[in-house]
């Protein structure tokens, strides 16, 4: 699908847009520490997350392509969190492209803490086939999914549920993601799943104001990959990725994040490189109504 | 009109818990194991600074910058400075910001390693 200039103009707009908000100078603070994993952790209450998750990649018999979704992460109340995803990428020898959208909800039903955390997660999407923003890897995605050329025309729209699990314990928090996704045209059911682990470098802040103590550090690693569909369900002809992440919280300042992930199988791309900058800015409505 | 005093009856009551979780009722929620929980930095001598700090980056936004519920003159949120929570046990106050009150707008804080959590425990204890 080759894009339609008013199109394009959107992720410019919104790009522009984030770093405009860049400049009110308000807190920021990560909520997730991973790229494809949730964790049980939701947007707090009033709160606009603006993000966003880059991906590139040289595909075996492909083009190396630069894809991001750029997020906006809404704190509803304090077990609803709201997501809104625009697409885009730029492929060379192609073009640039932007490639659809995404809507999510994530609610948790337990309004305390457990040892083990359950979200419950909503998804519509509606993209381009040639979409690699590659948030998630269901049924039996492949190297072959990096192929489709910018100028594919088809368009998927597909409703995706998640299981989230999650705990922190010790510092640590562990989390475990199994996806449902079903294309809402005559295909069946595809799952896949992610786990992650991660911790930040220090358990205890150092009373003195810094932006490279320790404990605006974390380090972790996720893993994710297909379970084939329902009527092929297992391992066979999935594709898998594990990879270190690394996060940055700058205090009262941006997030970074990056991971390099590494394809397990004969499916999976080689390398992927994984981005991510995002910013937070409390009382998001409030602030646009003016209010101090 | 047997529905209208059902309806009635359920109004009333959704009000009396959102008035108590607002007025402190989570503190009637905290397991006794929880509340009697000793705080392992209270004689740290770093951690009211270290606790002020993660207050000022996390809770302020809400709370305001002094703790007295105030941002921008205009909102109003539990005063830190109230007589409530200076009754509060550490245990008590570990468990708030442990578990938070979702259906409040407080939200969970469990992503912060437990230290952490207790710094910022120390913090609310020492304030005037």
């Amino acid at each position: 699908m080759r894009i339609h200039p008013s199109a394009s103009a959107l992720p410019l707009t919104a790009v522009v847009l984030a770093i405009a908000l860049l400049g009110m100078g308000v807190p920021a603070r990560a909520q997730e520490n991973y790229f494809v994993t949730y964790s049980h952790q939701l947007e707090e209450p009033g709160n606009l997350e603006i993000a966003a998750k880059s991906i590139t990649g040289s595909p075996r018999f492909g083009n190396p392509f630069v894809a991001t979704a750029l997020e906006f992460e809404y704190g509803i109340n304090g077990w609803w969190t709201a997501e809104l995803y625009l697409d885009g990428q730029t492929t060379a020898s192609e073009s640039t492209v932007f490639t659809g959208f995404r809507i999510e909800n994530r609610i948790r039903p337990l309004m305390r803490e457990h040892w083990i955390n359950p979200v419950l997660y909503f998804e519509f999407e509606n993209l381009n086939e040639a979409d690699k923003a590659l948030l998630e890897v269901v049924g039996h995605d492949t190297n072959a999914d990096f192929l489709p050329r910018n100028s594919r025309a088809e368009k998927k729209r597909e409703v995706e549920l998640k299981l989230i699990l999650s705990s922190n314990f010790k510092g640590w928090n562990v989390a475990e993601n199994f996806t449902a996704e079903k294309n809402l045209g005559p295909f069946s059911w595809e799952f896949g799943y992610a786990l992650g682990a991660s911790r930040p470098l220090a358990l205890k802040v150092s009373p003195k104001p810094c932006k490279f103590c320790r404990e605006n550090f974390a380090l972790g690693a996720e893993m994710y990959g297909g379970l084939g569909e329902r009527y092929s369900f297992g391992l066979a002809e999935t594709s898998h990725y594990l990879g270190p992440v690394i996060s940055w919280d700058i205090p009262r300042g941006p997030s970074f994040r990056l991971s390099p992930n590494f394809g397990l199988n004969h499916n999976s791309n080689g390398l992927l490189f994984r981005f991510m900058m995002s910013y937070e800015i409390d009382d998001f409505f409030a602030r646009l109504r003016g209010e101090p | 009109m047997k529905l209208h005093r059902y309806a009635a009856g359920l109004l009333v009551l959704a009000g009396m818990a959102f008035a108590g979780a607002g007025d402190g009722g989570w503190m009637k929620k905290v397991p006794a194991k929880d509340r009697v929980r000793p705080n392992p930095l209270a004689d740290d001598p770093g951690a009211t600074a270290a606790g002020g700090k993660v207050y000022a980056q996390h809770c302020s936004a809400c709370h305001g910058d002094n703790a007295e519920g105030k941002v921008g003159g205009k909102h109003y949120r539990p005063n830190l400075h109230s007589h409530r929570v200076k009754q509060a046990t550490p245990g008590e106050l570990f468990w708030i910001l442990t578990n938070g009150s979702l259906r409040n707008g407080m939200p969970s804080w469990s992503r912060f390693p437990e230290l952490e959590r207790w710094q910022v425990v120390t913090y609310l204890k020492s304030l005037p």
